[in-house]
């Protein structure tokens, strides 16, 4: 069973991502993106990183928790990870340095890359992808579960 | 002010669809990743058809954005190596902790506090690649 749980909470949520993005691009011609928002946390701290748009990219991780928290305050879906805290912390640190490398994450290249057509995106998220569902399988095989 | 009105607005909406898809919480993430939930496939296709036709026909209109005036653009950045070794180093972290930059903000909003941890992890991965490019990375 490829979908044990159905396709239209992914169908639902996609749409919703999807209108939001569209919203943002239409009325600014902005392109959303959510890796850049970590240099503007750090800009708060540090003036060594770019304050560049950081504004902006602030207001758009707050609307991030925002959303993420009305849905789940309705529903009553509250929850807490159980992935063990080392590979929350590893797995980080090479997130953060590997999308600000590679210019992107899953919205910038994964969703408006590809949703630009754009030739660097196909090639970055078909590798960012192989090599997450390779690295996830060397974990569940080693018995880190989850 | 309505621009970041806007870009609040259009956030708040794309976090109810991270936590709606249940994206928000590692566990699914790596469920899809260990192929036995393959609907974020169907999360991503459908994120990127309405994004996609929103792109391609404003940016082919010659218009411009009511709020900026600016012109709509794509986003197409030119292909080098380090958009191919960043993927592997994404791809690596993405596999192992199961959250992505996005995903990661929004999860704090469902109250999973742990992810602060991957938070923290994130900003020391940009403060990593700041010293070891001496400054040239991240590009803005």
């Amino acid at each position: 069973m490829l979908l044990p749980n159905g396709i239209w909470n992914y169908l639902i949520g996609g749409a919703l991502i999807g209108i939001g993005i569209s919203f943002i691009y239409i009325l600014t011609g902005f392109i959303t993106g959510a890796s850049s928002n970590i240099d503007s946390i750090l800009s708060l701290i540090s003036n060594k990183f770019s304050k560049k748009h950081s504004k902006y990219r602030i207001l758009l991780l707050m609307g991030l928790m925002l959303g993420a928290f009305i849905y789940t305050f309705f529903t009553n879906s509250w929850t807490q990870t159980s992935v063990a805290y080392w590979r929350l912390l590893i797995g980080g640190i090479f997130v953060g340095f590997g999308t600000r490398l590679g210019r992107g994450c899953t919205s910038g290249h994964g969703i408006c890359g590809i949703a630009s057509l754009s030739k660097s995106s196909f090639i970055n998220v078909i590798i960012f992808v192989t090599v997450a569902i390779i690295t996830a399988n060397i974990v569940k095989i080693l018995g880190v579960i989850p | 002010m309505k621009k970041e009105l806007t870009v609040f607005i259009g956030a708040t909406i794309f976090g109810v669809g991270l936590a709606y898809s249940g994206m928000t919480k590692p566990e699914v993430v790596l469920s899809f990743l260990q192929l036995n939930d393959l609907g974020l496939l169907i999360l991503m296709g459908t994120a990127v058809l309405i994004s996609g036709l929103t792109f391609f026909f404003l940016s082919h209109s010659g218009k411009k954005a009511p709020l900026t005036h600016q012109k709509y653009g794509i986003r197409n950045y030119p292909l080098d190596k380090n958009i191919v070794i960043g993927a592997i180093i994404f791809g690596i972290g993405w596999g192992l902790s199961g959250i992505c930059p996005g995903a990661g903000f929004a999860s704090l909003g469902t109250g999973n506090f742990p992810v602060l941890i991957a938070i923290f992890g994130m900003m020391i991965g940009v403060t990593l690649l700041k010293v070891s490019t001496k400054g040239k990375y991240p590009l803005n």
